[in-house]
Order: C-alpha cells, then sequence, then structure tokens
C-alpha cells in the first residue's frame, strides 16, 4: 500500500461522490419539472382540494422556500437517509422501500450468479467440442442475446408453467418461484458474457503459455480449466457496469411480468401514478448502486487481475 | 443496454467471419432489412385485413392455414396486427435513435471543440448520465412528460444521448486537432462549417454501427415499456402492447404474445448482425 495506490483509490472515490452529488440535483431538478404545479401534484387530481389544504400542502412541503433552500434541504435529508415523502401514499418513500429491496437483491444476485455460471459452462463445454460445435453455440448465443428478456420470460412462462406445469406461474413466492424469473435474466446475460468470454479464451489459446502447457503433455480440459479459464473471466469484471445496468432495467421487467413484488413493481406503479418522489428515489437509489459497484470493481480490478499491477507499477 | 459493450467490441473485435460468409450475412441483413421497411411502409402488401376488425365468432383460433399467427381474445388476426404494428413499433424506435444519435452529435462535438473548461463540464454531466441505467431514465422521463408513443421515443432517445455524446466526442477530438481541420481553421471557416463538413464524415463510421444496434435497443425498449403500460393507448397494434395483451392469456392461446414478440427479436437480431457485419469491414 503506497502513497500512490492510496492515491488512486482517494480520486476514484471522489470521482464517485462527484457523480453521485450530480445524480442527485438532476433528480430534484426532475422534481421540479413535472408540468404544473408541484403542490397541485402532491394534492392529486381530487377536485375537493380547498385553498386551506393547499395552503397546508405548501407550509408542510416547503415550497414557498427559495429554490436553493429546497436544493440544500433536498441534499440534507438525503444525507441523513429521508428520502422523501409519497405523494399518493402520503408516507415516507424509505418506508415503502423497505419491504421490496428483499426481493429484487435475491433476483439480482441470483441472476448475475446463474448468467455467469451458464456462460462459463457454455464456453467450457464448446471449448472441448468441434468447430460444428463451436459455430452452433455462436449462432445460439447470438440469437438469445438478441431476446428480450421480456418476451423470453412469456416463453419460459409457456413452456414451463402452463405447458410442462413444472413451475409456478405468475405471483409466486418461495425458492421455485425464483427459478423462471432468474432464467429470465440470466439466459440472455449469460449467452452475452458467453460470446465475450469464448473471444478471451481463444486469445489465451494461442498465447504461448498455453503451447507450453500442451508440451508439458496437459490434456484440452486441463488447459481450459486451470489456465485459459482464469483469462477468459476477466471480461466479466469489465463488463460489470453493463451487467449491472442491465440486471437493473431487467428486474424492472421481469418483476412486472411474473407479478413478483419488489422496486421495479414499486416503480412502475410509481411512474403510473406520477408520484415522482418515489420515481426519482428509486431511480437515485439505482445510480447509487451503480456507481457503488463500478467504484469497487475498479478498485479491485488491479487485485483480480495481476497484470494490471505490474502496468500501474512501471 | 448493449450500446456500451458494442463500445468494448468495437475495440477488441477479432477479423472473424471475413470473406463469403460475411457477405452472406451483409446480403441476407440488408434484404431483410427491406423487407421490413417495406412492412412498415405498405403493410398492406403482405395482409389484405384491417388489424382492428373484431369477429366474436373467431376468438382464440389456434395458428391455421387462414390465420397464420391464430386469432386473438376478440377474433382479431394476430399476424395482420403483427404486420401493422411494425410502424408504429419500428418509428417508435428510429425516432429515439434519431434523438440520441441527434443530442450525441450536438453535445459530442461542442465538447470536442470547446475548450477545456466546457469539455469538462459536459463530459462530467455525461458521466452523471451514464450513471443512471438506461431503462429507469426513460421511466423517469416518461413519468415527467406522461405515456404515449411519441413520449416513449423521446423518454428512450435522451436516455441513449450520453452515450452517442461519448462516442462523437471520443472520436472528434483527434479530428479536430488534425492537421487539415487546423488548415480549416487557419482559412477562416467558421466553425459549424469545419465541424459539418470534416470532422463530422469521420465520425460517421463507428456512429452508424452504434445507432443500427442501437436501433434493435431502442426498439426492445420501446415494448418493454408498452408492455409496463406505458406505451401507446389500447387498440394500437403496437407489438410491446399486443404482448401485455397476450400475457393474460398464456395458458390458453401462447400466440397471442408469442408472435409479436418473434417480431421484435427478428428486426433486434437484422440489425445486430448488420451492425457488427458493417463494424467488421471497417475493422479490416
Amino acid at each position: 500500500m503506497t502513497a500512490a495506490v492510496l492515491r488512486h483509490v482517494g480520486r476514484r472515490l471522489a470521482a464517485g461522490v462527484l457523480v453521485l452529488w450530480g445524480a442527485a440535483t438532476l433528480t430534484f431538478v426532475a422534481l421540479h419539472l413535472v408540468p404544473g404545479d408541484q403542490a397541485d401534484a402532491i394534492l392529486g387530481p381530487s377536485l375537493t382540494a380547498t385553498p386551506q389544504l393547499r395552503a397546508q400542502v405548501i407550509a408542510d412541503y416547503g415550497l414557498d422556500r427559495p429554490v436553493v433552500v429546497q436544493y440544500l434541504d433536498y441534499l440534507g435529508s438525503l444525507l441523513t437517509g429521508d428520502l422523501g415523502r409519497s405523494y399518493q401514499r402520503d408516507m415516507p418513500v424509505e418506508r415503502l422501500l423497505a419491504d421490496q429491496v428483499l426481493p429484487t437483491m435475491q433476483l439480482a444476485v441470483s441472476a448475475a450468479l446463474a448468467g455467469l455460471a451458464i456462460a462459463v459452462i457454455a464456453v467450457v463445454v464448446t471449448a472441448a467440442s468441434g468447430r460444428v460445435g463451436r459455430t452452433a453455440a455462436t449462432v445460439l448465443e447470438l440469437v438469445v442475446a438478441s431476446v428480450p428478456n421480456f418476451w423470453l420470460g412469456l416463453v419460459l412462462l409457456t413452456l414451463f408453467s402452463f405447458r410442462f406445469p413444472i413451475f409456478p406461474s405468475i405471483g409466486a413466492s418461495g425458492g421455485l418461484g425464483l427459478v423462471l424469473p432468474t432464467l429470465t435474466l440470466a439466459l440472455p446475460l449469460g449467452a452475452t458474457l458467453a460470446q465475450v468470454m469464448r473471444q478471451e479464451l481463444e486469445r489465451a489459446d494461442r498465447a504461448p503459455f498455453a503451447l507450453s502447457v500442451r508440451a508439458r503433455g496437459a490434456g484440452e480440459l486441463r488447459l481450459v480449466l486451470a489456465h485459459t479459464l482464469r483469462h477468459a473471466v476477466t471480461p466479466a469484471v469489465t463488463l460489470s457496469a453493463w451487467i449491472v445496468g442491465s440486471l437493473i432495467g431487467g428486474t424492472v421487467l421481469v418483476e412486472n411480468i411474473f407479478a413478483r413484488p419488489g422496486i421495479g413493481r414499486l416503480l412502475v406503479g410509481a411512474v403510473m401514478s406520477k408520484d415522482i418522489p418515489v420515481v426519482t428515489t428509486v431511480v437515485l437509489l439505482s445510480a447509487v448502486t451503480f456507481v457503488l459497484i463500478n467504484t469497487v470493481v475498479d478498485l479491485l480490478y488491479p487485485v483480480i487481475d495481476p497484470r494490471l499491477r505490474a502496468e500501474r507499477a512501471r | 443496454m448493449s450500446v456500451e459493450l458494442e463500445l468494448e467490441r468495437v475495440a477488441t473485435a477479432p477479423p472473424a467471419l471475413v470473406g463469403r460468409r460475411q457477405r452472406a450475412v451483409l446480403l441476407a441483413g440488408t434484404v431483410l432489412l427491406v423487407v421490413f421497411a417495406a412492412v412498415m411502409l405498405f403493410p398492406s402488401l403482405l395482409t389484405a385485413g384491417a388489424p382492428d376488425v373484431t369477429d366474436t365468432a373467431r376468438t382464440f383460433r389456434s395458428p391455421s392455414l387462414t390465420h397464420p399467427f391464430g386469432t386473438d381474445q376478440l377474433g382479431r388476426d394476430v399476424y395482420t396486427r403483427v404486420v401493422h404494428g411494425a410502424r408504429i413499433s419500428l418509428l417508435t424506435g428510429i425516432g429515439a435513435v434519431i434523438i440520441g444519435v441527434g443530442g450525441g452529435i450536438l453535445l459530442g462535438l461542442v465538447s470536442a471543440a470547446a475548450g477545456r473548461v466546457v469539455d469538462g463540464v459536459l463530459m462530467r454531466f455525461v458521466d452523471v448520465l451514464l450513471a443512471f441505467p438506461e431503462l429507469l431514465l426513460a421511466l423517469l422521463v416518461v413519468a415527467i412528460i406522461g405515456r404515449g408513443s411519441a413520449n416513449v421515443a423521446l423518454a428512450i432517445g435522451l436516455a441513449a444521448v450520453p452515450h452517442f455524446a461519448r462516442l462523437v466526442r471520443g472520436q472528434a477530438f483527434a479530428v479536430i486537432r488534425s492537421e487539415y481541420v487546423e488548415a480549416a481553421r487557419g482559412l477562416g471557416v467558421p466553425p459549424w462549417r469545419y465541424l459539418t463538413r470534416h470532422v463530422l464524415p469521420n465520425v460517421a463510421g463507428p456512429l452508424v454501427v452504434l445507432a443500427s444496434i442501437g436501433t434493435g435497443s431502442a426498439i426492445t425498449a420501446a415494448a418493454g415499456l408498452s408492455i409496463l403500460g406505458l406505451g401507446p393507448a389500447a387498440p394500437s397494434p403496437e407489438w410491446g402492447a399486443m404482448l401485455a395483451d397476450g400475457q393474460e392469456y398464456l395458458g390458453t392461446a401462447w400466440w397471442i404474445a408469442v408472435f409479436p414478440g418473434l417480431a421484435v427479436v427478428a428486426v433486434v437480431l437484422t440489425l445486430t448482425l448488420l451492425g457488427r457485419n458493417i463494424q467488421a469491414r471497417a475493422i479490416r
């Protein structure tokens, strides 16, 4: 841990904080971009809103204060974990979110792991097979990677829930209910990862060290598992930003298709009812997650790939 | 979405798929693209029926010769609806990409041509936008401006702007500092002129690749927002709306949802293949 490393870590963290501040500013602007008066948005479409009630809302939310004061107040409350109030349900947004975080996390994490497993298995199996097998896998991966996850979800439901009732259909909870939503997200993810990983595996396979392993008499499977596979997995780290982004977007669609509880369903409900504080908070949280994971991955990169450490030392 | 990933690929793609096979893919892709364009412009070429004709005596018919994609819960012919839906579904995606590319060119060129301060501020702004997953940024825009096809296109387009802006800025940055642009500037050519005449053509190659693949992503995203109930209103044969409709009848009539989805897959696959093909040619 030298000063240079610390400086690098510090700079990376500062950049992350700067982006998050920008994201929070943007969501504050979004809150104020809604056409019409903010007080009207809070009161909703009800026609019973009396002038007194309106005045009450303006006072409660502090809407009569200068925008700059409201902005600083917004940033301050975000820092203390106060995420605002839902217009529709009149309760703190963090209370609305509390029950929804876990199901979404379960889905996203299991999909990420399953996607990685699918990619690794596909790449290892096809590495051992001949040219025909590899071409077939390449075509299959291209098709699966292009399939929209919402459609894949519907096809999986049709096949494995209605035609062959192996898995529960929509609205199910528990482990078995997690299988189809997970596969819906994991299959396109795995196919995309496999495409990039195979490319990397073939590059490693042409490297001098692969030749020397072969010269020592090691079999092809051993070469892949013990030597070249670790080279192939590094793109998964490079692509982590894309993976996280597509999983966050994907859970929104999949939760709604499978009628699973979670942040994604809460978000779409809020978009429908124009409950802007809920929308901005969820969108901001997704940005926080995104930035956090990417910063961590970025910092861990030299730990995962020793070649980068050597480069930086030079 | 996969735009970022494709950028990655532009840099790392191996010279695979060269020669005859590549030409075959290009030919097949172009033919398919022409077919999609024809369907979009003249849907009546491929079907005699109208998309909104209901027939209560013929509901939930499975695919047959008279109804190749079956009929839906109101007895409407799913094939006719898919064909007529091409226009709205494709136009939403194309509109989104035009907004994304237009915004990206504007932001990227200004950033590359302006001084360090403006460049720094604009690119930090792009960084902030990139921190939001695209679909969520689009949802935020829809929450503010409301639902409907035009708004969905605008939302998806705006969400794509930072990706295109970063690409344009990166490509233009080097070109602007090249000697011939320097010469043009020395001759007193105004910025808007050397930017459009000299810099933009040099950015066009990668932009076309990304726009082609981005159109596929945008069509997918638009269908996704429709499924969530944010697209065009009910009787519209938009593909995403049809999927959402068919979702209720998966157990009894899978064809109502499956065929519109297959149309999305076909379009996305064609655009992705074409985009990569052009890209592979450019690298060679």
